[in-house]
């Protein structure tokens, strides 16, 4: 690989941008193809394909064999609500490679005593969300504030971008409530019924940990989609 | 601490940046139960320091040491591993799995 290259896809995945590098393995050939750039590619069909699923494998195209190692963006976890939940899902996130924010206006929650070690935003959503990459198909939010200020702002944006994961804590009744407003403000029905309601794989949490245990089971899940056994 | 695909394409520019002979080892192609999955890297230095993986640890012996012959010659090559391989004691997968490994210079 020639340095300039390595260069290249290290500044794309800084960017949270996707690429696809495809490599001749016979003679060691390679090029860089941006996810924009894709279309006008000869192997626009199968790069379209890649890019969709995230998964690196080989291709047969005018009698060569190509490797294409597909790189998306490193998966992350976006956290609303610096809460108990919060303080043991952010680390056990981290632990699993997910890359945390967690944000939240109400500065006597939003220390970085209660949180060590992660990105931390003392910001309202939409003011903190503007200071970070563009929400995306490879970021996961989970809301767990309880107040609608904080947490609806936060769910259109993620619903809006098609993030791979939106949770938002909360009984049935309340989330009924979040359907009544999030309709109001114009989503639509299939948009809203994306949201994980009530948060968490059933698993019977109870204390803060459990819940978070659960919420990032749930992360991963819908991550790890195509390579599950059966639906959770 | 684990590394992940970012820390470890990083790291290779790093190793280059401070003048260090680098090879970069890709996993192109699995066959049955293979232990790391198909884009899995592995970056070895000339002195044989190294980071992330291919397998389970069953091969990267076996990978670091053709590294230092890419990173000598400056040519790419693909190696392939799996209990069939006559050197299945050495260097095979013991879960039973056979893959193929890219091996190239970063230059």
């Amino acid at each position: 690989m020639k340095l300039d290259i390595l260069r290249e896809m290290n500044r794309e995945r800084a960017a949270r941008r996707a690429v696809i590098l495809v490599t001749d393995t016979a003679d060691g050939g390679q090029r860089l193809v941006r996810e924009t750039e894709a279309e006008g590619d000869p192997l626009a069909a199968e790069l379209a394909d890649r890019f969709r699923s995230g998964r690196s494998g080989t291709v047969e195209a005018e009698g060569r064999s190509l490797f294409l190692t597909v790189q998306v963006p490193p998966p992350r976890l976006v956290v609303i609500g610096a809460v108990h939940i919060s303080q043991a899902l952010a680390p056990m996130a981290q632990a699993t490679d997910l890359d945390v924010t967690v944000i939240d206006p109400r500065t006597a929650f939003a220390t970085p005593e209660r949180f060590p070690d992660v990105t931390l935003l003392p910001l309202w959503p939409d003011d903190a969300l503007a200071q970070l990459p563009p929400l995306d198909r490879y970021t996961a939010l989970a809301a767990l504030t309880h107040d609608p200020k904080i947490d609806d702002p936060a769910l259109i944006a993620a619903l809006k971008a098609e993030s791979f994961y939106v949770g938002a804590l909360g009984s049935r009744k309340t989330h009924g409530k979040r359907v009544e407003r999030l309709t109001a403000a114009g989503l639509a029905p299939e948009q809203i019924a994306r949201i994980a309601a009530p948060i968490g794989l059933d698993i019977g949490a109870v204390s803060p940990a459990e819940i978070a245990v659960s919420v990032l089971a749930q992360v991963i899940a819908s991550l790890r989609q195509d390579r599950r056994r059966a639906p959770a | 601490m684990l590394s992940t695909d970012t820390d470890i394409l990083a790291t290779a520019e790093a190793w280059r940046d401070a003048g260090r002979g680098v090879a970069l080892a890709t996993v192109i192609e699995t066959w049955g139960s293979a232990p790391r999955p198909v884009g899995s890297h592995l970056i070895i230095d000339q002195e044989g320091n190294f980071l992330g993986s291919v397998s389970g640890g069953c091969v990267e012996g076996a990978v670091i040491a053709e590294a230092a012959d890419v990173i000598e010659d400056g040519k790419p090559r693909v190696l392939e591993f799996g209990v069939a391989d006559e050197t299945a004691w050495r260097v095979g997968l013991s879960c039973g799995g056979r893959i193929r490994v890219l091996v190239e210079p970063v230059a």
